[in-house]
């Protein structure tokens, strides 16, 4: 049987959760398990915040969405889809669905602006007559319409953060994984990238934000997942940083 | 389209990367080019000496003597056989006068000649010399003369065809060695080189991934890089020995003009009907096998985060 028949079996017609973790454990090594039978289900169009301190499985987490690394046990469903199942040649069309913003931004040096975010839509193959019309419109979007032939190191830290969005979403991914993408921003900037993801969230992205950020999560009033040590602890439908009690 | 649009996107990527890692890119072509220069020239000395060595093979003959009493008739037959074979280039008939004319030219004074009268001590020494194109083959043609009816003896030259034959095989064999070891180390600078490139460009490589990019796709800028180092390193030495091969046939023909009077040396086109697509080949294989080879260990280490 293939995957999506077995998708189709088990949720019938409505559509399967955008990420849906069965019994995920993943062990280290025999005395370093970093996740601990998680159990999770994310549907389309939310927004979830994943917090927890150091050595909590967030970072765990995101590899095991983007299949960088395997489970040791259970089942991961990202849109309907088992990825223990895929095949190598499958994995670079899975992330193909996924949007990533990372903390460091990870934004190519020689490249402009323009160039970073075409790179994206280059990789996944993309006609170049496309790649024109569609690397304006969403770097418009960001607010970035004046800085296309800057080069990252003479853009703002917030300004950086919203080239790797760019990048992350001009593929049209159904799910956006951002890990701590305020880590190395100001309060100012940090708002506005929340308001961004916030944006493509409302415009039906998924969305998941691994952070730290205390107040940003308290006033957002999104799903907030804790994970302490590897277990998941708390998950609040709208819920704060103060209340998951780390 | 698509497809053709990637596979430009790697040629171009392909290029920029020689240029990006010029220093290395450099030191593989020239050593590439080296080795191929080298398999160029052993190729070229070996195919003179193996010339020269099937020349004189077919100076080396068989000689064989007849029975006692044999018809003209009979030795016809006889010859008409030998011929048949394929091994056997030229048949020449000496008659026992022609024999006895030649042993007197060359081993007797005209006093000693004139005792003889008109007697014939050769009479029964007429014999075929038969030449071969293949030396090898000469014991199986000797055991084959020896079964034959009507004839008395055989006699090879045993030891000449077994040292021609060895020379040919110690310089096959001393050649492909060498070869075979430069191009080991070839592949292993093309390996430095692509894994250079990769370790430089390792950031890109894990957004690449990151961002779904196919094994395809990051691998064709490599492979594009690792084929034209070797087909550079493949030109270059074909347009040297191309040039080179005459003049320095002429010059050892003028320094060496005693020694080297006789001998008919390989012309450069037949030399280089060979060597342009063995080269190429092997340029094209060798920067193919070394790129691919070291990406799937290089790719293997980038993790994407």
């Amino acid at each position: 049987m293939r995957n999506y028949d077995i998708e189709r079996a088990l949720y019938g017609d409505v559509e399967p959760p955008v990420i849906r973790l069965d019994d995920v454990c993943k062990d280290y090594a025999d005395d370093v398990h970093a996740l601990k039978h998680l159990n999770l289900v994310v549907n389309k169009g939310e927004f979830v915040f994943v917090i927890g301190s150091s050595g909590s499985g967030k970072s765990t987490f995101i590899k095991l969405l983007l299949k960088e690394i395997p489970a040791t046990s259970g089942k991961i469903y990202v849109m309907g889809r088992d990825i223990s199942r895929l095949k190598k040649n499958d994995i670079a069309r899975h992330r193909r669905n996924i949007g990533i913003v990372f903390q460091d931004f990870r934004l190519l040096p020689e490249m402009t602006v323009f160039e970073n975010v075409a790179f994206a839509m280059r990789v996944v193959e993309t006609p170049m007559q496309k790649i024109r019309t569609e690397v304006p419109k969403i770097l418009s979007i960001m607010g970035l319409s004046e800085r296309l032939s800057a080069y990252p190191k003479e853009l703002s830290g917030g300004e950086q953060q919203r080239v790797a969005l760019a990048r992350a979403l001009v593929n049209n991914p159904m799910l956006l994984l951002a890990d701590e993408p305020t880590g190395n921003l100001d309060p100012r900037n940090s708002w506005e990238i929340m308001r961004l993801l916030d944006d493509i969230n409302k415009k039906g992205t998924t969305v998941i934000v691994v952070t730290h950020n205390k107040e940003i999560v308290d006033m957002m009033q999104k799903r907030v997942v804790h994970l302490n040590r590897g277990v998941l602890t708390n998950d609040y439908e709208k819920g704060g940083y103060l209340n998951a009690k780390i | 389209m698509r497809k053709f649009s990637t596979f430009f996107y790697g040629m171009g990527q392909g290029i920029k990367n020689i240029f990006r890692n010029r220093v290395f890119s450099l030191a593989s072509i020239a050593t590439m080019a080296a080795c191929l220069f080298l398999c160029g020239v052993f190729y070229a000395v070996i195919a003179n000496f193996r010339s020269m060595i099937s020349k004189a093979e077919t100076r080396v003959g068989i000689t064989v003597f007849f029975d006692e009493g044999i018809t003209d008739e009979q030795i016809t037959e006889i010859g008409e056989k030998i011929k048949k074979r394929a091994e056997v280039s030229e048949v020449i008939l000496t008659t026992a006068e022609e024999a006895w004319e030649q042993y007197k030219k060359e081993k007797l004074s005209p006093e000693l000649i004139e005792t003889f009268g008109s007697d014939n001590p050769l009479e029964n020494s007429a014999s075929y010399t038969i030449y071969m194109n293949d030396i090898s083959m000469q014991e199986s043609l000797s055991r084959f003369l020896r079964d034959m009816e009507g004839i008395r003896k055989v006699n090879n030259k045993k030891d000449v065809s077994e040292s021609l034959t060895g020379i040919n095989s110690v310089l096959s064999v001393l050649a492909i060695s060498i070869i075979i070891i430069l191009l080991g180390v070839t592949i292993f600078l093309i390996g430095i080189t692509i894994s250079t490139g990769v370790s430089v460009r390792k950031q890109e490589i894990s957004i690449m991934k990151l961002i779904g990019a196919t094994n395809f796709f990051i691998r064709i800028p490599y492979l594009v890089e690792g084929i034209l180092i070797g087909l550079i390193g493949a030109i270059i030495p074909l347009v040297i020995l191309n040039f080179s091969y005459g003049a320095i046939i002429n010059a050892l023909k003028e320094n060496f003009n005693i020694l080297l009077s006789e001998t008919e040396f390989v012309n450069v086109n037949e030399i280089m009907k060979v060597l342009i697509p063995v080269l190429l080949l092997l340029g094209i294989g060798i920067g193919f096998i070394g790129s691919n080879v070291t990406l799937g260990r290089q790719l293997k280490k980038i993790e994407v985060q």
